[in-house]
C-alpha cells in the first residue's frame, strides 16, 4: 500500500460553528443540535457516532446542504452555504458533496451505470465524458462487469457500491455516508468499508455517520453526539495518516 | 442538463409505467381524433350541401307561384319544382290570409322579365312547367320519370344541366312545338341500358319524343335523383302532357354573381306590377335565391361545424384533467425518487422540466396519434357524409393537446420541483 498524500493546505473542508436546529416552535419545540462546532480538514476520515435521538440524522442534514441551520455557521469548503438560495445549494450538493445513504437510494429502472452518470449530468457534463468518468467510478468500486444491472438485480452490497461509485463520481470535495452499512450483511459491509479505507489512503475527506462502533473503527477519528452536542471527539489517526484499518495490513 | 437530456429523463419515465402512460394518453388521443374529426365531418355536411346549391344553378332565381289556398289551380305539385324544393311552396300555403286574387305566373311573367329595359341584370330567363312522373317507354323498357321540364333552352345554363351527349334543343325547336327531349342519365339507363339513346323516339304518356342529348351525371342531392329528369321544349310538354295552364316557375339567371341581387329587385318590380301587389306579404310568388340561400345555409352549417368542434373539445379537457390526475399520482408515487435527484443536485429546473415534459410527452404523441386516427376516419364516409379535414383544425387540436400538457402538467410538476430533498428522502 502506498503512503497517503501530506496534508493539503486550504480551507478546512467542513466548519460548523455552533450550530443549532430546532424543530417546531414553543412549547412543543425540539432542539435537535444544540451548538455544533467541528472542523474537518481535507483527507481527513471522520466516524460521527450517537444513539438515535443524539441529533446525528440531524447534522447530516445539515452538513449534506439538504437542511439549514436555525443558528451558527456552516463553511462548506470556505462556502458559507447558509446565504445560498435553493439554486446554488443544489450546484454545491451535485459538485461538491457526494451521498452514501443507508437504503442505497438509487433510481430505480435505471441500470447501474445510468444511476452513476446522473450527477455528472445534472453537473452539464458531456454525455461521452459522462460514460467514461461512470464506467471508471464503477470499475473503482469493482462493479465494472454490472455496469448494465438495474438496481433490482442487484444485491445489496453491489447497491451500496453503486451508490458510493455516484457518490464519488463528481470527485466531490466530501464523502457523506449516513449508516452506509445499516442495511447491509456483514460480508457487504466489509466490501463497502473496505472502499471508504481505500478512497481515505487515496486523500478523499470522508464523514461516516453511523451507530456500528464496527464501522467507527475504521475512521481516523470519532466524534461522538449525545442531546445535540458533541460529547467526545478523539483522534486515533492523524489526518494524513493511513485509516486505521490500512494502517493495520500494511503494517 | 440540457433538452435533450430532460425529454430522455422524461421517456424514461413515461416507459416506466406503459399501461398508464398509454391510458392517459388515450384521453387526449379521443379528444384530438374527436375535435378533428368532427370538425372534418362538419366541413364535409357543409360542402355537400353546397354543391347541392350549386348544382340548382350559379346566379339564378328561382320564382315559384305561392298560391294560398286560393285559385284551385294547379295544386303542389307545380310548385314543387327542380329549384324549388326548398320548401317554397309549402310555406307559402299555411298563409292563408284574405287576398285580392292570387295571380299564376305566365308566359307573359317571363316575357316580361326577359325585356331588357325592365331587367337589365337579367342574363335570360326559362319559363318552365314540370310534369311529375310520366311513364315513358322504348321497345318494350318502360321507366316512370319523375320530373319531366318543359323549358326554354336557357334553362340549360341557367340550373347548371350541361350536356353529356348529343345537344341541347335550340330556340328553333321551342317556336314550332319539336317534340324532342334532353334526358338524365338515370333515365337514359333505365330505358336504353347500354344503346345509344341519340336519335332514338321514346314515348310519353303516348307522345313520341326524339332524343337529342343525355344530360351529364349530376349525381343524387339528398333525397332526390337529380339524374332522373328529361327536358323538352315548353310548348311541345303544354301541348301534349300538362296543357296551357299556369308555369311552375320561372327560372331568372342574372347576368353575374353581383348582378343577382340587383335581378331580385327588378324581378320584384316587374312581378308586383303586373299581379298588381302593393305591400311584400301579399306576394303571389315566391323567389328564390341561391346566393340568399347559400348564405344562409353555411351560416348555418357553419355553427352546426363550432357544435360539433365544442363538443369534442369538452372531451379534449377531459383529457388534459386525466393528465393533471395521472402526473400527481407519479409525483407522489416517485417523491423519493424526487428527492434522490435533489440530493445529488438536480436543479429545480432540471425536476420542473422533467415532470412538465412527461405530461408534454403523454399530450402531444396522444395528439399525433389522434391526428393519425382523424386523419385514417376521414377517409370513409361516415353518416352518408364524406369528412373534409379541415388543416387548421389539426394545427389547433395538436397546439391545445401540446398546452394542455404544460397547463394541466404544471401543477404536478411544480409540486415535484418544489418538495424538499430531506422530506422527499424521507418518503416511504
Amino acid at each position: 500500500m502506498r503512503a497517503g498524500p501530506p496534508p493539503v493546505l486550504g480551507p478546512p473542508v467542513l466548519d460548523l460553528s455552533h450550530v443549532t436546529k430546532v424543530y417546531g416552535e414553543g412549547e412543543t419545540a425540539v432542539h435537535a443540535l444544540r451548538g455544533v462546532s467541528l472542523r474537518v480538514e481535507r483527507g481527513d476520515y471522520v466516524a460521527i457516532m450517537g444513539a438515535s435521538g443524539s441529533g446525528k440524522s440531524t447534522l447530516m442534514n445539515i452538513v449534506g446542504c439538504l437542511d439549514i441551520p436555525s443558528g451558527g455557521t456552516y463553511h462548506l469548503d470556505g462556502t458559507d452555504v447558509g446565504g445560498l438560495d435553493e439554486r446554488r445549494l443544489a450546484i454545491v450538493r451535485n459538485r461538491k458533496l457526494g451521498f452514501v445513504f443507508q437504503s442505497f437510494n438509487l433510481i430505480p429502472r435505471m441500470s447501474a451505470v445510468a444511476n452513476v452518470e446522473l450527477p455528472l449530468a445534472y453537473g452539464g457534463v458531456k454525455a461521452a465524458e459522462r460514460r467514461r468518468r461512470a464506467l471508471a467510478a464503477l470499475d473503482r468500486v469493482g462493479l465494472a462487469d454490472r455496469v448494465h444491472h438495474q438496481p433490482n438485480e442487484l444485491s445489496g452490497g453491489q447497491q451500496q457500491r453503486v451508490a458510493v461509485a455516484r457518490a464519488l463520481v463528481t470527485a466531490p470535495t466530501l464523502l457523506l455516508a449516513d449508516e452506509p452499512t445499516g442495511a447491509l450483511d456483514s460480508k457487504s459491509s466489509e466490501d463497502v468499508m473496505n472502499i471508504f479505507d481505500r478512497l481515505s489512503a487515496s486523500g478523499r475527506t470522508l464523514v461516516v455517520i453511523t451507530h456500528e462502533e464496527e464501522v467507527a473503527a475504521h475512521a481516523k477519528r470519532v466524534v461522538r453526539l449525545m442531546d445535540g452536542r458533541i460529547v467526545e471527539d478523539a483522534r486515533t489517526t492523524p489526518v494524513g495518516g493511513l485509516p486505521p484499518r490500512l494502517a493495520e495490513v500494511a503494517s | 442538463m440540457n433538452a435533450a437530456e430532460v425529454l430522455r429523463f422524461a421517456l424514461r419515465g413515461l416507459a416506466a409505467n406503459k399501461m398508464r402512460s398509454a391510458l392517459t394518453m388515450l384521453g387526449i388521443l379521443i379528444g384530438v381524433a374527436a375535435v378533428i374529426l368532427l370538425v372534418a365531418i362538419g366541413e364535409g355536411a357543409s360542402q355537400q350541401i353546397q354543391q347541392n346549391i350549386q348544382r340548382l344553378g350559379a346566379n339564378s332565381l328561382t320564382i315559384t307561384p305561392s298560391t294560398a289556398g286560393g285559385g284551385g289551380g294547379p295544386g303542389g305539385g307545380f310548385a314543387r319544382a327542380a329549384g324549388g324544393r326548398g320548401g317554397g311552396g309549402q310555406a307559402g300555403r299555411q298563409n292563408s290570409g284574405p287576398r285580392i286574387q292570387a295571380k299564376n305566373l305566365t308566359v307573359d311573367d317571363a316575357r316580361a322579365l326577359a325585356d331588357p329595359a325592365n331587367a337589365p341584370s337579367v342574363k335570360s330567363v326559362s319559363p318552365v312547367v314540370t310534369a311529375q312522373s310520366q311513364t315513358a317507354t322504348y321497345e318494350g323498357a318502360s321507366y316512370s320519370i319523375s320530373q319531366l321540364v318543359g323549358t326554354y333552352p336557357s334553362y340549360f345554363e341557367a340550373s347548371n344541366k350541361p350536356v353529356a351527349k348529343g345537344a341541347y334543343f335550340y330556340n328553333d325547336d321551342v317556336l314550332a312545338a319539336r317534340k324532342v327531349v334532353v334526358i338524365g342519365q338515370t333515365v337514359a339507363e333505365n330505358l336504353f341500358g347500354t344503346v345509344d339513346p341519340l336519335g332514338k323516339q321514346i314515348t310519353v304518356s303516348g307522345v313520341p319524343f326524339t332524343v337529342v342529348g343525355v344530360l351529364k351525371e349530376a349525381g343524387s342531392s339528398g333525397f332526390q335523383d337529380a339524374d332522373d329528369v328529361a327536358i323538352a321544349p315548353l310548348p311541345a310538354v303544354q301541348q301534349s302532357l300538362t296543357g296551357f295552364g299556369p308555369l311552375g316557375q320561372i327560372l331568372v339567371q342574372a347576368k353575374s354573381a353581383e348582378a343577382v341581387d340587383a335581378a331580385q329587385t327588378e324581378v320584384t318590380e316587374v312581378l308586383d306590377q303586373r299581379h298588381g301587389i302593393t305591400n311584400a306579404a301579399g306576394a303571389d310568388y315566391r323567389i328564390l335565391n341561391q346566393a340568399t340561400l347559400q348564405e344562409t345555409v353555411s351560416a348555418a352549417t357553419g355553427t352546426f361545424t363550432v357544435l360539433l368542434g365544442a363538443v369534442a373539445a369538452i372531451s379534449l379537457l377531459v383529457g388534459g384533467i386525466g393528465i393533471t390526475n395521472i402526473m400527481l399520482v407519479t409525483v407522489t408515487e416517485r417523491t423519493r425518487e424526487i428527492g434522490i435527484r435533489k440530493a445529488i443536485g438536480a436543479p429545480k429546473g432540471a425536476i420542473l422540466g422533467q415532470f412538465l415534459a412527461e405530461a408534454t410527452m403523454l399530450s402531444l404523441v396522444g395528439g399525433l396519434i389522434g391526428v393519425l386516427i382523424a386523419v385514417i376516419g376521414a377517409q370513409f364516409t361516415i353518416a352518408g357524409v364524406q369528412p373534409v379535414i379541415v388543416p387548421t383544425s389539426i394545427a389547433l387540436a395538436l397546439g391545445v393537446s401540446i398546452a394542455i400538457g404544460l397547463f394541466f402538467g404544471s401543477y404536478p410538476a411544480n409540486r415535484a420541483a418544489g418538495l424538499r430533498p430531506i422530506e422527499a428522502l424521507r418518503f416511504e
